[in-house]
């Protein structure tokens, strides 16, 4: 994870256009500023980075998907669950799949595991709207190759 | 129609919270209702599962902001029923 920057997905290992599924690894720095404040004597991974990096993972699958067409911006949160604490050093295995494709919006399911184990999980929407071009969809192509989204893939649709 | 106004009317009431009896056919969605457009989508995802269809939300937005249709063609209940109704029959041919 690049935390500081909230670039939370650290890699692609799995990309499936039929299962409209993505799997990733995020693993969580053994040091940061955030874990001296949150908590001093307790390091723990806050709550809303696991959502955040749950909605990362989905928003790349989203990303290949419509291949860099529309850029997913997160709408709603639902049923989000953080089922155990996540402490600094953690190696976190991010999945998501794609469950709805509308107009101008779709849904995921995601969730985080650790040793096989559930992290957390939610059902997260996303707004998607006509990729931001220039810098943005620059920078986003540049973070998509270091994470290695795989692009050769065509996807349907 | 009825039936798609039925069915319509209950996602809206469950989805926002809204009595079921203040949904009336001639309601327009945003203007009446109160429904801002976060809580559209999910009245979006609704529909579309409900009916099996894929509401054009961006076609519609885009038509609306074009100066070409109004939002009552769009969100006033009756309207959007027909649309629904229009999209599901197309949808069997």
């Amino acid at each position: 994870m690049r935390i500081e920057y909230f670039q939370l997905i650290d890699r692609i290992t799995d990309l499936n256009f039929n299962d409209l599924t993505i799997r990733a690894e995020a693993n969580v720095p053994a040091t940061s500023t955030i874990f001296e404040g949150h908590f001093p004597g307790r390091p723990l991974m806050p709550g809303v980075l696991l959502i955040e990096t749950m909605a990362q993972a989905s928003g790349w699958l989203l990303i290949a998907r419509n291949r860099f067409a529309k850029m997913p911006f997160l709408a709603t949160v639902k049923e989000a669950k953080l089922r155990t604490f996540v402490t600094p050093g953690q190696a976190l295995i991010v999945s998501a799949k794609i469950m709805h494709e509308g107009s101008g919006f779709a849904l995921t399911e995601a969730k985080i595991e650790t040793n096989g184990k559930t992290v957390c999980d939610a059902d997260i929407t996303f707004r998607l709207v006509d990729f931001p071009q220039g810098e943005f969809v620059a920078n986003m192509r540049e973070v998509a190759k270091r994470i290695a989204l795989p692009m050769e893939v065509a996807p349907h649709g | 129609m009825s039936s798609t106004f039925e069915t319509v009317a209950n996602i809206i009431a469950e989805t926002c919270d809204i009595p079921r009896d203040t949904i009336k056919p001639e309601s327009h969605a945003i203007d009446d209702l109160g429904i801002d457009s976060l809580d559209f989508l999910d009245i979006a995802f609704a529909i579309d599962k409900a009916f099996g269809i894929k509401l054009p939300l961006e076609q519609w937005t885009q038509e609306v902001n074009d100066g070409k249709a109004s939002t009552e063609q769009y969100f006033v209940l009756q309207n959007l029923c027909a649309r629904i109704d229009d999209l599901v029959a197309a949808k069997g041919k």
